[in-house]
């Protein structure tokens, strides 16, 4: 056990915001991903957006690959391509070359520009560089231009996600008379979730918009021509309209605490989408945790019911029904197994509530984001349960190392820690992103009452699977 | 014709209607989507495979988590090249410095993984916030007494291509630091085959048939000791001669093993580099040997790829890769199946492999050097590709206008060099060509039937 508390001081050290006490060997395999994936994700859901890098081919290049293997669609991610000579003297020409040749080719509606460590380390000035191009610029019907500070330095892609759905709201939203609509900004969603979302909003009849909405963009049906632009995505028009509605309602309980716009402001509350329209627009937000679970979404289908007067729609209390009927007939297999869980914070803090509800034991809650808030908000959705071993900050081989010696049951997250259920011979349980070692992971539906069906019933067939191939004689029946 | 942007014109070319040569070589055009990455790829995807090593990845975090775990370079032995290490630099690093953090990552890293040697990967803002990597490089060695090599691959400092050299620096300094050993009499090296499915075994296998001695392999299946020991070679062969030409060049300066290009893909070139190394040894016996194994190879294989021939046949392909050597290769085995090249294309390849490739395909074959998505899409629609050959970020491109899809990079499971890959190749080939799938997207009846 000297190990499990080694693991758990250091841990605690990081989430009181004491700094890293943690003896420093290195990241060995990141549980988590670099600020600007997150923003090129989200900018990904508006519609006729063209994300654009400020940074060296690389960037871009690496992130395309690593999103198309999971979304197993073309991502196109424009890259300003730094040489030296932009390294020393600056990006500007770069970017602003990257502008043209990106109308030129995309003709998009929308363009979303992410920094790099690299660009805001030798100070570049993006937003300046937008103003100068429009400024100077022979070409006609300019994109809108969206901006998001995501040096790679600060935060992780969680935090790159909600600052590009501030970066669009902050450039977009523009009052023009209070709308009966409301906003909703889901986390990192999957595509699935997504429609999902839509689908419930339109069976209660309310007016919405949901930023961002890559639910076509990132899980299109085939195409007769090649697209330069994907279909689907939020429109601009309607991020204008996010100034004049009734509520904001953004999933999470931690955000981009450790994005650049929320240490800007000097930490505290995260400065996300909500808050910014909040602040400058006086619409009223609520933060919801992520609709996994019943209580979860209980919560969310009440707070639309409030909003809308609407009673939810029947269809919606059926799925209800059917999920706690699901958690009757599959209980037993789950209850008491012991499960490590990992992935961004906002994910971790959602499944941790579900298991909760299910009777699963979680011994191990990583991420690898640092927020300082996992700690603190795990507390809140534990009451008087057993706290499990919480690990912010924390990487791939941390969480093997404490897997190993704790000896979980199962694992819950993404295809990243498939080596380590691999080497344990348990279950991985594949949530989230990215799922690059199998089909369908843009297609995993984790919300809703439906959503926590499937994944109720995965975890339970998994266990049960488990134990059918281990059995010597194999069975028919569960 | 569809529209290339204007810095790219001469990159684009379509043989029998341009007349200029190909330029290639070029920093890729800001805001054109390539498919290309950077200066660090092109050093870790080289150093990748050397099992032994510890590879740290000092920068913030991206770069390392992108590249974990990304080539299928089998090892026989440890597997330390698998994991991946980042110094994952912060704010406050970038402010004061990130050596610190890199000396405290090497000291610790090495104590626990005791690798052979450690390469430190140089990213984007290192060069930028000044931290002196060559000199703690140096420190820690002194300490460790294990060799600790920085790479320097800033990404911004120039294109995929000065990472290989790069990469090829840094082997340098391990190629000759071993002994001078007692060999066979035909000792060689491999150069530029990175183990992907096994790939290297399958070769090691055929050139022990012939009773050559390999001393090297660089870097599949890599080992630090064995890399040291390379000068004891009379004869380098270069695969991927974009990332292995440099080190080439330089042990035929500096040991004066001189090198031949080969290329193991397809019958064709795999027999001729059976061959090439028989007449460089001048030695009939190996000559007499390398028939053989070829005789015997083709013997099983010509029968058993009439069946894909015979389908294939009249099959199109557009072929998109990171080396234009491997492109040139995959040609001539794609005809060997029937199959005729109509686009084919490189990020990184040179004016040789241009002009190779301008003779070796037919009239009308788009040639492109550094292309993106949509000059892609552009062309396979034009030509009518049946099929695509590439990597990830091809992959989409293919499949969403419903043609067969080959990845031919560095992620696959399947092995396609040699006489058995050549049969992968084909039945990878035709599994995806033939799919019944593509009816449902291409054919325009069955789409209005539906509505």
């Amino acid at each position: 056990m000297v190990m499990k508390d080694k693991i758990t001081n250091k841990i605690d050290g990081l989430t009181r915001g004491h700094g890293e006490v943690k003896e420093y060997i290195a990241t060995r395999n990141a549980c988590k991903l670099c600020t600007p994936l997150g923003a090129c994700l989200a900018y990904k859901g508006i519609k006729g957006c063209v994300p654009l890098i400020h940074g060296s081919q690389g960037c871009a290049t690496y992130i395309r690959r690593y999103m198309i293997s999971h979304y197993r669609e073309p991502v196109d991610i424009a890259s300003s391509n730094f040489d030296e000579g932009a390294t020393i003297f600056g990006g500007k020409q770069n970017v602003h070359q990257a502008i043209s040749n990106i109308i030129k080719q995309y003709n998009p509606e929308v363009l979303g520009v992410t920094t790099t460590c690299l660009s805001e380390t030798i100070g570049d000035d993006v937003k300046q560089f937008m103003s100068e191009y429009i400024r100077d610029t022979e070409l006609e019907n300019l994109p809108k231009f969206v901006t998001a500070s995501t040096p790679s330095y600060q935060g992780s892609h969680a935090d790159g996600f909600h600052e590009a759905v501030l970066g669009a709201v902050s450039s977009l939203a523009k009052h023009t008379q209070k709308g009966e609509h409301i906003n909703i900004f889901p986390g990192m969603f999957s595509p699935a979730d997504l429609r999902y979302l839509k689908h419930v909003l339109e069976s209660f009849g309310q007016d919405y918009v949901l930023l961002p909405d890559y639910s076509e963009t990132l899980d299109g049906s085939s195409w007769s021509e090649y697209k330069r632009i994907p279909e689907g995505g939020t429109p601009k028009e309607e991020i204008a309209r996010t100034a004049d509605a009734l509520l904001s309602i953004q999933f999470g309980l931690v955000f981009n605490k450790a994005g650049q716009s929320t240490y800007k402001k000097g930490g505290g509350t995260s400065q996300t989408a909500a808050t910014y329209l909040e602040n400058e627009y006086q619409v009223p937000s609520v933060s919801l945790p992520w609709p996994i679970g019943v209580e979860a979404n209980d919560l969310f289908f009440n707070t639309l019911t409030e909003m809308s007067g609407v009673e939810r729609p029947a269809e919606i209390e059926r799925e209800r029904g059917r999920l706690i009927d699901a958690y009757a007939d599959g209980h037993k297999y789950v209850f008491g197994k012991r499960a490590v869980i990992f992935g961004e914070e906002d994910l971790v803090l959602a499944i941790y509530r579900f298991l909760n509800e299910i009777g699963v034991d979680v011994i191990v809650i990583a991420s690898g984001g640092k927020s300082g808030l996992l700690k603190e908000k795990i507390e809140e959705i534990a009451g008087e349960k057993e706290l499990p071993t919480i690990m912010s900050n924390a990487d791939f081989e941390d969480i093997a190392t404490i897997s190993e010696e704790l000896k979980p049951d199962l694992m819950i997250g993404h295809s990243k820690g498939y080596y380590i259920a691999r080497n344990l011979n348990i279950p991985l349980i594949r949530i989230g992103f990215p799922i690059h070692d199998r089909l369908g992971g843009q297609r995993i539906q984790h919300i809703g009452y439906e959503g926590t069906n499937d994944l109720f019933e995965k975890i339970v067939n998994s266990m049960i699977e488990f134990n059918q191939t281990k059995s010597e004689v194999g069975y028919k029946y569960m | 014709m569809f529209k290339v942007l204007e810095e790219r014109q001469k990159q684009v070319f379509t043989k029998g209607k341009d007349s200029t040569e190909i330029a290639c070589g070029k920093q890729s055009a800001a805001g054109s989507v390539s498919q290309r990455a950077c200066v660090f790829c092109g050093s870790r995807v080289v150093l990748y495979p050397i099992a032994d090593a510890l590879h740290l990845i000092h920068g913030p975090v991206g770069c390392a988590a992108y590249t974990w775990d990304i080539r299928g370079s089998l090892s026989s032995g440890p597997q330390l090249h698998r994991l991946s290490f980042s110094t994952d630099l912060q704010e406050k690093d970038v402010v004061f410095g990130g050596e610190p953090k890199l000396y405290g990552a090497l000291i610790k890293l090495i104590e626990k993984y005791k690798p052979a040697a450690a390469f430190v990967y140089s990213t984007c803002i290192v060069g930028i916030i000044g931290d002196d990597v060559a000199a703690i490089c140096r420190k820690v060695e002194q300490e460790t007494k294990i060799r600790v090599l920085p790479v320097n691959s800033e990404g911004f400092s120039g294109t995929k291509k000065d990472g290989y050299k790069a990469a090829c620096d840094v082997l340098e300094k391990i190629v000759g630091t071993g002994s001078i050993r007692e060999t066979g009499k035909y000792p060689l090296n491999i150069l530029g085959d990175f183990n992907l499915a096994g790939e290297l075994w399958m070769l090691e296998k055929y050139y022990k048939r012939m009773g050559v001695d390999v001393i090297s392999s660089i870097t599949g299946d890599g080992r630090i000791n064995n890399i040291a020991h390379a000068h004891n070679a009379k004869l380098n062969l270069v695969q991927c001669s974009g990332s292995m030409i440099h080190l080439a060049k330089s042990m035929e300066e500096k040991y004066e093993i001189p090198f031949k290009k080969v290329s193991y893909f397809g019958i064709e070139d795999m027999s001729e580099a059976l061959y090439e190394v028989a007449r460089f040894f001048k030695s009939d016996e190996l000559m007499e040997k390398a028939r053989e194994l070829v005789r015997e190879e083709i013997g099983e294989l010509v029968p058993a790829l009439e069946k894909y021939r015979k389908a294939l046949t009249g099959k199109k392909a557009a072929i998109y890769v990171g080396g234009a050597f491997k492109a040139i290769s995959l040609v001539k085995a794609l005809r060997l199946i029937g199959v005729q090249t109509v686009v084919v294309g490189s990020q990184t390849g040179n004016e040789d492999d241009y002009a190779l490739l301008q003779k070796l395909c037919d009239e009308g074959t788009f040639i492109v050097d550094d292309s993106n998505p949509l000059e892609l899409s552009h062309m396979v629609k034009e030509t009518g590709a049946d099929i695509f050959i590439g990597g990830v970020k091809e992959r989409p491109i293919a499949y969403k206008i419903g043609i067969g899809f080959c990845d031919h990079n560095h992620e696959r499971k399947l092995a396609l060099a040699g006489y058995e890959g050549m049969l992968n190749f084909a039945k990878e080939v035709y599994a995806s060509a033939m799919s019944p799938v593509w009816k449902y997207i291409r054919n325009k009846s069955l789409d209005s039937s539906h509505q």
